[in-house]
């Protein structure tokens, strides 16, 4: 839980990080905040012109198919998979920090790949919702699917949906290049030497940032 | 495994012990997925119904709650900031309140501007209220198409 500032230090006196936190530790959280910010100016911006239009392509109806399943119709069956997966990768992140904190090097190593292969897993699944958007007809500046109430529709959905999640596409490969990178650091005793995983921990912060930033693209998206 | 030489970087003041076990972590775990099924949940029901559009509203209403409950315990448990000074985490949670004011202000100008270009360009809303022609197979928009 929180802990509050113990009342006999000077936590202002200098010498010392007044948030009793490693100095890249908290650069991440106030990086990983400029990054929440953008992030949200893109769904937020989503919103608005989503209110702005009069109507707008049901997700349901254009998200509806399964890889290898043709001809069913499986409205948020394939974006609930890549939550999972992704939901899943969190944990073995968390995981591999947990080890870090008690020096445990095998256990890192071990959670670690388990990460990296959730990783790989969820962007392929986004590569396949790509691939099959796109010989549907979407693509930036294209948008075969209807409004729901049956008119035509703006390329602002496909503009969006495309932007959106290429953005966090993005942030998940940069975040499996750092944890391949971690994780050869790892395996070479780097932290050891070090004596402590501290680097391990801001890697999860960052892959934890992306979990979150697809929750609520997700929501925007899938569910609203 | 033998016990490795654990040191804190020179700012770093105290260091409150890590927790044994990976209870914690499970139980949030299964926390996140079953309020990830309630919202799946919630939005297959809207799809297979037909709700009035207040109820609609409702229920969207709830899923938003929880994804922001799930939010709450990726960051507090999963990314530890539940567990650090709590001035710090008060520098990460204060911004964020801006966000009440960035989306509401912004949703609320983009119906307002729905409103007006409804009021004075009739041929818009004409547009994007007609179901469109069905006698022929659909085929991709060409691109930069005028919408």
């Amino acid at each position: 839980m929180a802990h509050a500032v113990p009342a006999d230090r000077k936590w202002w006196s200098g010498g010392k990080s007044p948030f009793n936190m490693e100095y890249g530790k908290l650069m991440m959280w106030y990086f990983l905040m400029s990054d929440a910010f953008t992030f949200s100016a893109f769904l937020i911006s989503y919103g608005t012109i989503r209110f702005s239009s009069n109507s707008w392509p049901d997700p349901n109806e254009v998200f509806n198919s399964f890889p290898f399943v043709h001809g069913v119709n499986l409205p948020l069956a394939f974006v609930s998979l890549m939550t999972f997966i992704l939901i899943m990768s969190s944990v073995t992140m968390v995981l591999a920090v947990h080890e870090g904190h008690h020096m445990n090097r095998k256990g890192v190593i071990k959670w670690l790949i388990w990460t990296i292969i959730g990783g790989f897993a969820f962007l392929g699944c986004q590569a396949w919702e790509w691939t099959h958007l796109y010989h549907q007809g979407a693509w930036w500046g294209r948008n075969p699917f209807l409004n729901a109430n049956g008119s035509v529709a703006s390329t602002n959905f496909s503009n969006f949906f495309f932007t959106i999640t290429g953005f966090h596409g993005f942030h998940v490969f940069s975040g499996v290049i750092i944890n391949i990178i971690i994780l050869i650091m790892t395996w070479k005793g780097v932290f050891d030497r070090r004596g402590h995983y501290l680097m391990v921990e801001k890697a999860g912060l960052y892959w934890h940032f992306v979990d979150l930033v697809w929750v609520f693209v997700f929501l925007c998206f899938y569910l609203l | 495994m033998e016990h490795q030489h654990h040191s804190a970087p020179g700012e770093v003041t105290f260091h409150h012990e890590p927790a044994q076990g990976t209870k914690r972590i499970w139980k949030t775990f299964w926390i996140l997925l079953i309020v990830t099924i309630i919202e799946l949940g919630l939005g297959l029901l809207l799809y297979a119904t037909h709700f009035g559009a207040g109820l609609v509203l409702a229920i969207k209403g709830v899923i938003i709650i929880l994804s922001l409950a799930k939010a709450f315990y990726i960051v507090s448990i999963f990314m530890h900031l539940g567990d650090e000074l709590r001035n710090m985490i008060m520098t990460i949670v204060v911004p964020l309140l801006l966000f009440v004011w960035f989306i509401g202000a912004f949703l609320w100008d983009g119906d307002s501007f729905r409103n007006l270009r409804n009021t004075y360009d009739p041929y818009h809303k004409e547009q994007t209220t007609t179901p469109a022609k069905q006698d022929k197979p659909h085929d991709a928009q060409k691109p930069g198409e005028l919408h």
